[in-house]
């Protein structure tokens, strides 16, 4: 059972590890050019498309809402889109036009939004 | 002067007319354009993303694989806007209330030219072509398709409007319209650009639509359904 409790430690280590080290002002950059039409230039959810939409973005500053996804499944959401993630086909998948190392600082950087600032 | 010498030297005169012609448009399109037009293709050195949110203006130096020319002449004459919030939204965004609208005073307005020049100038981007490859591979095959059956793929299964509009108010606005892009967009390059916009452009914010090539064609026949009359 230590073990067990032992080697999770280490992956929520290693997880937490991995986001601090991507680059949020990378990130931040990448979140204004492609993410900020439907999520809003303050990551509220409330862009410019939002009032259009059937679904509304997610609101990136909710700690609460944010703090119930993985970093998993925020990389996935962008990679691959919302249908992914069994959310809405609104979120496009963005994984032909960031590289892995992108949605790496983008997922840094909605941490820092979330839960920072 | 025999009439085959004369023939001669006014064809040559002609041709250097023309050459001077294609070269004035040609540097007149650097000067009027390319302060916020791309009209070359980005080089080895790209400074990146933030190539993206500096733009001003739509690149063209693939302009003849993606414009009707007969469209291009008429909106020199007549420019509207085709991208509601500009070309980089979140510069053209205010937020004072917790919602983001777009400052409408903050969009520039595109300059318009006389009958002659439009010609010129469509004439001449009509050689701007960077992905020739691409539009030979694009899967648009001609068709029809229901009007209902696109409308609720355009939106409900696909999404697209989120960011487009397919009927004016109706849609996102961060991207084109479309209601009109059957009048001004070849239909090669629209399935080819659906397809696969990064390989068009690098920083494009239109996202990679992991379609097949059916799929693809039945958002490109929409374009067609709701764009009126073209060939």
């Amino acid at each position: 059972m230590k073990a067990i409790t032992w080697v999770m430690a280490c992956l929520a280590l290693q997880a937490s590890l991995a986001v601090a080290g991507g680059n949020e002002e990378h990130g931040k950059l990448l979140y204004e050019v492609y993410c900020t039409q439907c999520h809003g230039i303050h990551g509220n959810g409330k862009g410019i498309n939002a009032a259009s939409m059937a679904v509304a973005p997610r609101d990136h500053t909710d700690s609460a809402e944010m703090s119930a996804r993985t970093d998993e499944d925020l990389f996935k959401a962008i990679q691959h889109g919302g249908k992914a993630v069994n959310k809405s086909v609104l979120m496009p998948a963005w994984g032909d036009n960031l590289s892995d190392s992108d949605i790496h600082d983008l997922v840094t950087y909605l941490r820092a939004l979330c839960c920072q600032y | 002067m025999s009439l085959y010498r004369a023939l001669l030297v006014y064809g040559c005169l002609a041709c250097t007319a023309n050459l001077s012609m294609a070269e004035n448009i040609a540097d007149y399109a650097v000067q009027q354009c390319g302060s916020c037009h791309a009209l070359q293709p980005p080089g080895t050195h790209s400074p990146g993303i933030i190539e993206r949110k500096q733009r001003l203006a739509p690149p063209l130096y693939y302009a003849g694989n993606k414009f009707r020319e007969a469209w291009l002449v008429e909106w020199l004459q007549k420019p509207e806007r085709i991208r509601p919030a500009g070309e980089f939204p979140a510069s053209h965004v205010t937020s004072k209330t917790g919602e983001d609208v777009i400052d409408a005073a903050s969009l520039p307005v595109h300059p318009a030219v006389d009958a002659g020049t439009a010609t010129a100038l469509a004439a001449y981007l009509m050689t701007r072509k960077a992905s020739d490859e691409l539009v030979a591979n694009s899967p648009y095959q001609d068709g029809t398709i229901a009007l209902r059956m696109g409308q609720m793929n355009f939106g409900k299964f696909k999404g697209c409007d989120g960011c487009h509009q397919d009927a004016p108010g109706y849609g996102g606005v961060s991207g084109p319209v479309l209601y009109n892009a059957w009048q001004r967009l070849t239909p090669a390059f629209i399935a080819s650009f659906i397809k696969d916009p990064v390989a068009w452009d690098p920083h494009t914010l239109m996202p990679h639509t992991e379609m097949n090539d059916d799929a693809v064609n039945k958002l490109a026949l929409y374009l067609k359904a709701i764009g009126g009359e073209q060939p």
